[in-house]
């Protein structure tokens, strides 16, 4: 490593430090129950999206629609208390057919991802 | 309570949440930042470094070398679209018979202004300037004694907004930019060995740059989850072309390289690594080698440095 190489990596490394820090990020869907774009044998019992930073709980919201469009879940979506990052929607038995999960996540630094996705609910 | 009266007062102070804290989104599509190429997003960013390594072969008095270019780029958001950059190269150059080249090629600055933005079509579009800037680099690598000003256009496309029967193809993403390039000099005219002058002709030249990615986080977080786990559930393999054709003055054929590689993007910074093919062989003969780490300011420092400096 030449010298030049080395100054950079000086000048990196307190970057890297901030990232271990208390710095937020973009939310970022990580899991998704029902999977995205999965087939379910029956319906689940709620939607639950895992992102990779805790979100607001007050701007953060998610919805299950049929294919019409029309929202069918409960109207109940909460963010997990003891895992911030974790939102979920309780739904009602579901017919068959395709469904579409649309959400918003604003993490706690005010980022704001959005998204949807769709999964299958078996006759 | 407080955070959350912290939160509304952010967010008004934002404007509209999404399009004041958003950097490389349109919609659900994020776009990482392109590594030989350049993007059209308007964001608080730092690459630090970008690293290349190339060979090239001798060609008439010119004698083969290999070229290593340590780069520094820094953009900056002044506004919520419109920001500024800065960017410094180191060169190594060093020739077959041993003999070294070093310094600092010229400094460059930029600016640039993200006219639209589409989130439904995961459409962006900008315009800039970029001044390459004369007499501000090292004569013992070869740096200009002019400038180059290039005046472009940016954009970049999503595909997520294909129908459902072609859902795997909506990770796929095209960003690009095509820019004029003009010498604030038309000729420079130096002293050869034996005392002859020799006139080098500076011409316009037409580049382009395009970037053809696959988002895997795309795909896992909106299409279909196919269980792929760390690292690969954060990487975008993508294909860059980078072409520069002078248009007169005797500027000979087209010139640039296609650039195959990936992206690995994470909360705060990413990672890229991309072989450098030249499309000709005016373009050199070899293959290289071009890495970057590149941080995002603005998920590292949402409130400080990383924000706009007028909201």
């Amino acid at each position: 490593m030449n010298r030049l190489m080395r100054r950079i990596a000086g000048l990196a490394l307190p970057i890297a430090l901030a990232v271990a820090g208390e710095a937020s990020a973009h939310a970022f869907l990580e899991r998704a129950t029902p999977r995205v774009g999965g087939t379910v044998q029956s319906t689940p019992e709620r939607v639950s999206l895992r992102f990779s930073e805790p979100l607001e709980p007050a701007f953060s919201w998610v919805k299950v629609l049929d294919a019409d469009g029309k929202q069918v879940d409960r109207g109940d979506k909460q963010v997990n208390r003891s895992e911030p990052m974790v939102i979920q929607v309780s739904v009602p038995r579901l017919a068959a057919g395709r469904y579409r999960v649309a959400w918003r996540a604003v993490s706690v630094d005010t980022h704001v991802t959005e998204g949807d996705f769709t999964f299958e609910v078996k006759p | 309570m407080k955070r959350s009266l912290s939160i509304v007062l952010c967010a008004v102070a934002c404007g509209v949440a999404h399009e004041a804290c958003a950097h490389g989104f349109a919609g659900k599509r994020f776009f990482p930042a392109t590594i030989a190429t350049e993007d059209p997003f308007v964001a608080d960013e730092l690459s630090l470094p970008t690293y290349s390594y190339r060979k090239f072969d001798a060609s008439g008095e010119e004698p083969g070398t290999t070229e290593s270019a340590t780069s520094i780029d820094y953009t900056k958001r002044i506004t919520e679209n419109f920001g500024v950059g800065f960017g410094a190269t180191y060169l190594h150059h060093k020739d077959e018979d041993g003999t070294t080249h070093k310094g600092f090629d010229n400094l460059a600055a930029n600016v640039k202004y993200q006219f639209y933005k589409n989130d439904a079509s995961e459409t962006i579009l900008s315009a800039g300037i970029d001044w390459d800037i004369g007499n501000t680099g090292a004569k013992a690598i070869g740096a200009e004694t002019f400038s180059t000003i290039t005046p472009a256009i940016f954009f970049g496309k999503g595909f997520g907004d294909l129908p459902e029967d072609a859902r795997m193809l909506r990770p796929f993403a095209l960003t690009g930019s095509l820019g004029y390039a003009f010498p604030s000099r038309t000729q420079s005219t130096t002293t050869d060995d034996e005392g002859n002058d020799v006139v080098e002709r500076h011409p316009d030249s037409v580049h382009l740059g395009l970037a053809l990615e696959y988002s895997l986080p795309y795909l896992q977080s909106f299409v279909k989850d196919s269980g792929l786990g760390e690292p690969w559930n954060k990487m975008v393999p993508l294909v860059e072309l980078n072409l520069e054709k002078p248009v007169n003055r005797g500027g000979g054929p087209t010139i640039g390289t296609v650039n195959p590689g990936v992206v690995w993007a994470s909360r705060f910074m990413q990672l890229g690594l991309e072989a450098v093919i030249p499309v000709n062989s005016r373009s050199g003969g070899h293959t290289g080698v071009l890495l970057q780490v590149h941080f995002f300011m603005d998920d590292l420092f949402p409130n400080g440095a990383g924000a706009p400096l007028f909201r």
